[in-house]
C-alpha cells in the first residue's frame, strides 16, 4: 500500500472569536462560561422586531487581520442571512456574509521545517455571528444556552495550498501568533476562540494516472494537536479507502467527520440531506459598510511588524537561531522587550540568553509573558551590558535578573547589594595572584612542568585566586595574570 | 394552468422551513407559490439593462454602535417566554443530527 505516490490536499476553514468586548449586533457582554442565558437580549435570542445594530470595532479588527492577511479590503460590502435550523441561532437564520465580503484574495507566510517559507493563499475572509450552545446531557431533551449567540467571528477560508499535517498545524500556530500581535483576538484554543475545519483529500498517483479522493470536512477542531492529528489520520484512512473501493472525487460525496480526542480518529457524522440549502439573501435589517481611503489607513495606522517578519529580521540583523528567533517571537510583548534591549545598545545574544534562560522561565511559572515580570527595558539592556563588560558573570546575571522582577533597583545597585560584582581590576587581583603563586611552590612547578598534571595544577592556582578573591574576581583577568606570571618566571 | 411550482417541490419547501403540510395543504400552496410567482414576474417586464444591482433599499450605510456592554435580560427574563424551561435553559426537542455550529 505504501508503494502508492500520494500527496495531501488541505484547506482550511477557520472561526477566529474577536476580542471585542460585546457582541457582533448587540450590546451584551462576551464572556467564557458563566451562568446560562444571563448574557443575552432581545436582539440575540431572536425575538421579533428588534433591530441589529453593528459593533465598530469587531467590523475595525476584523479589516485589521485581513490587511494583515494580505487581502483586498473592497469600498462597499453586505449582510446576508443564511438558513439554519438548529435551536442555538433561534433566529432560524444566522447573519453573514455571502457574496460581497469584507476582505478577499489574501496569503498568509507559515514557517516551515526547513527553515524556508510558503505561502498559502487565502480566498475570502467575512464576518459573522456564533451560535449558541446545545446541551444533551441532562435527558432526553437538549439545553439551549444562547450566551455566545452573536458573538462576532471573523471565518478565514484558505486555499487547497496546504500540503501536511505539520503545515496545517504551522499555518494554525502563525494565525494565532498574528491575531494576538494585532490584539484581535484572545486565540485561547481551550476557550475556542480559534476553531478550524479541515478539509482534506489525496491526489494518488496509480499506473501512472492520478486520482483524487473523495474531501473530508472535520468539525470544529480547537487543539493544535487535534488539527495536525486529523489531516494524519484521514490520509491513511482515505489511502486505505482508495484501496479498497476505488472510490474518487464526485459530486455530492463530500463528507462530513468529527474528531474523536480519545481514539485520536475522524468520526463520520450523520447529516442530512438537505443541510446545506442555506438559501443566502440581503438582510434587510442591516445596512451595508462602505470603505474609504481615510478610515482604512487609519485601520492600517494600527498594524505592525508581524511575528514571522520579526522572526526574519532577529536570524538576518541581529544573527540569532531560527530556534531562538521563533521563542522570543512567540507573543508580542516579550519580542519587544527583547529588541528595545537590543536597541539600546545591548549585545543581542546575550540578551536572548538573559530572556531564554531566565525571563521567560519566570513568565512561564507565574503565567504572563517575559516583559511583564517587572523589569524595564533600559535595565534588561544595562544587564546585559553588564555580563559583557565582564563586570558580572553569566550566573550573576540570573540572580540579578530574579531579583529585578522583585525590586526597582537598577541591576548595578543590585550586583552591589548581592555581592555578585567582579573585580576586573588588574592591580588587585594581581595581588592575589602573587600570593598565591607565592604560596604554593608544588603546584607552580607542575603548572610549569609542561605535563599532564599541570593543567590540573592551573586550575588549582586558579581556585585559590578565585578564594582569596571571594570570588568576585573576573576569572579571565584571573587566566590572563597567571598565564603571564608563568611564562615570565621561566 | 401549469404550475411553476410543482408538489414535489412545495414539499421541499416545507421540509426545509419545518413544516408538517397534509397533502391537501401541499396542493393548495403548490397553487398559492405559483400564482405570487407569476405574480412577481411582472417585473420582468421592466427593462433593467443599465440599473445597478441593489444590496440595500436605503441610501444609508455604515451605521455602528461602539463596544460598549450595556445590561443583559436576567435569565428568568430570558426564558419566561420559552414554552419549556430546565433549569436556566431552554428546552427543546432532542437535537437529533448536531450539525449546529456557526
Amino acid at each position: 500500500m505504501s508503494e502508492l505516490e500520494y500527496k495531501v490536499i488541505v484547506g482550511l476553514e477557520i472561526h477566529v472569536q474577536l476580542a471585542t468586548r460585546t457582541k457582533m449586533f448587540c450590546s451584551c457582554g462576551l464572556g467564557f462560561g458563566g451562568e446560562a442565558n444571563t448574557r443575552v437580549c432581545p436582539v440575540c435570542i431572536g425575538m421579533p422586531g428588534v433591530l441589529p445594530v453593528m459593533n465598530k470595532q469587531a467590523f475595525e479588527y476584523s479589516v485589521l487581520a485581513a490587511l494583515a492577511l494580505n487581502c483586498n479590503i473592497p469600498s462597499f460590502t453586505k449582510w446576508d442571512r443564511k438558513s439554519y435550523y438548529y435551536p442555538d441561532l433561534p433566529k432560524n437564520y444566522q447573519i453573514s456574509q455571502y457574496d460581497l465580503p469584507m476582505s478577499e484574495h489574501g496569503y498568509i507566510e507559515i514557517p516551515l521545517e526547513d527553515g524556508t517559507t510558503k505561502k498559502i493563499r487565502i480566498l475570502r475572509a467575512h464576518l459573522e455571528e456564533d451560535a449558541g450552545k446545545n446541551t444533551h446531557t441532562f435527558g432526553n431533551f437538549s439545553a439551549i444556552d444562547l450566551n455566545r449567540t452573536g458573538t462576532p467571528l471573523l471565518e478565514i477560508v484558505t486555499e487547497p495550498d496546504l500540503s501536511s499535517g505539520a503545515e496545517v498545524k504551522a499555518l494554525a500556530v502563525e494565525l494565532q501568533r498574528i491575531v494576538r500581535y494585532l490584539g484581535v483576538s484572545h486565540g485561547d484554543m481551550q476557550k475556542g476562540h480559534m476553531r478550524f475545519e479541515p478539509n482534506i483529500n489525496l491526489e494518488i498517483i496509480k499506473e501512472g494516472k492520478a486520482y483524487r479522493t473523495p474531501i473530508t470536512e472535520v468539525k470544529n477542531l480547537n487543539s493544535f494537536r487535534a488539527l495536525e492529528g486529523s489531516v494524519k489520520y484521514e490520509t491513511v484512512r482515505q489511502l486505505d479507502e482508495f484501496m479498497e473501493t476505488g472510490v474518487t472525487f464526485g459530486m455530492g460525496n463530500k463528507r462530513t467527520f468529527g474528531w474523536d480526542d480519545v481514539n485520536e480518529c475522524t468520526v463520520l457524522q450523520r447529516e442530512k440531506e438537505e443541510a446545506h440549502d442555506y438559501r443566502y439573501f440581503p438582510d434587510p435589517d442591516l445596512v451595508p459598510v462602505e470603505m474609504n481611503d481615510e478610515w482604512l489607513a487609519e485601520i492600517k495606522g494600527q498594524l505592525c511588524e508581524l511575528p514571522i517578519q520579526k522572526q526574519q529580521r532577529f536570524v538576518d540583523e541581529y544573527k540569532l537561531s531560527e530556534y531562538d528567533a521563533a521563542v522570543l517571537t512567540g507573543d508580542r510583548a516579550t519580542a519587544e522587550f527583547f529588541d528595545g534591549a537590543v536597541k539600546l545598545g545591548a549585545d543581542a545574544k546575550r540578551v536572548c540568553n538573559i530572556l531564554t534562560q531566565t525571563g521567560l522561565k519566570m513568565a512561564n511559572e507565574k503565567g504572563c509573558s517575559a516583559a511583564e515580570l517587572g523589569v524595564s527595558v533600559e535595565n534588561l539592556a544595562t544587564l546585559a551590558k553588564m555580563v559583557d563588560a565582564g563586570d558580572i558573570n553569566a550566573n550573576a546575571a540570573t540572580k540579578i535578573f530574579e531579583e529585578m522582577t522583585a525590586s526597582d533597583k537598577g541591576p548595578a545597585v543590585l550586583a552591589g547589594k548581592l555581592n555578585l560584582v567582579q573585580k576586573s581590576d588588574a592591580g588587585e587581583i594581581e595581588g592575589f595572584v602573587d600570593e598565591v603563586l607565592g604560596a604554593n611552590a608544588e603546584a607552580v612547578a607542575e603548572a610549569k612542568s609542561g605535563s599532564k598534571k599541570s593543567k590540573k595544577a592551573m586550575g588549582f592556582l586558579m581556585g585559590q585566586v578565585m578564594q582569596k578573591s571571594k570570588g568576585q574576581a573576573n576569572p579571565q583577568v584571573v587566566s590572563q595574570l597567571l598565564n603571564k606570571k608563568l611564562g615570565e618566571s621561566e | 394552468m401549469s404550475n411553476k411550482i410543482d408538489e414535489a417541490q412545495a414539499r421541499q419547501v416545507a421540509k426545509l422551513s419545518r413544516l408538517d403540510l397534509t397533502d391537501d395543504e401541499i396542493k393548495r400552496f403548490s397553487g398559492d407559490l405559483s400564482s405570487i410567482l407569476e405574480y412577481i414576474e411582472k417585473l420582468d417586464e421592466l427593462n433593467t439593462d443599465s440599473v445597478e444591482p441593489l444590496a440595500h433599499c436605503l441610501p444609508v450605510h455604515n451605521v455602528f454602535r461602539a463596544d460598549v456592554p450595556k445590561e443583559s435580560l436576567t435569565a428568568e427574563q430570558a426564558v419566561a417566554n420559552a414554552p419549556e424551561r430546565y433549569d436556566n435553559y431552554f428546552k427543546v426537542p432532542k437535537v437529533l443530527d448536531d450539525n449546529s455550529g456557526a
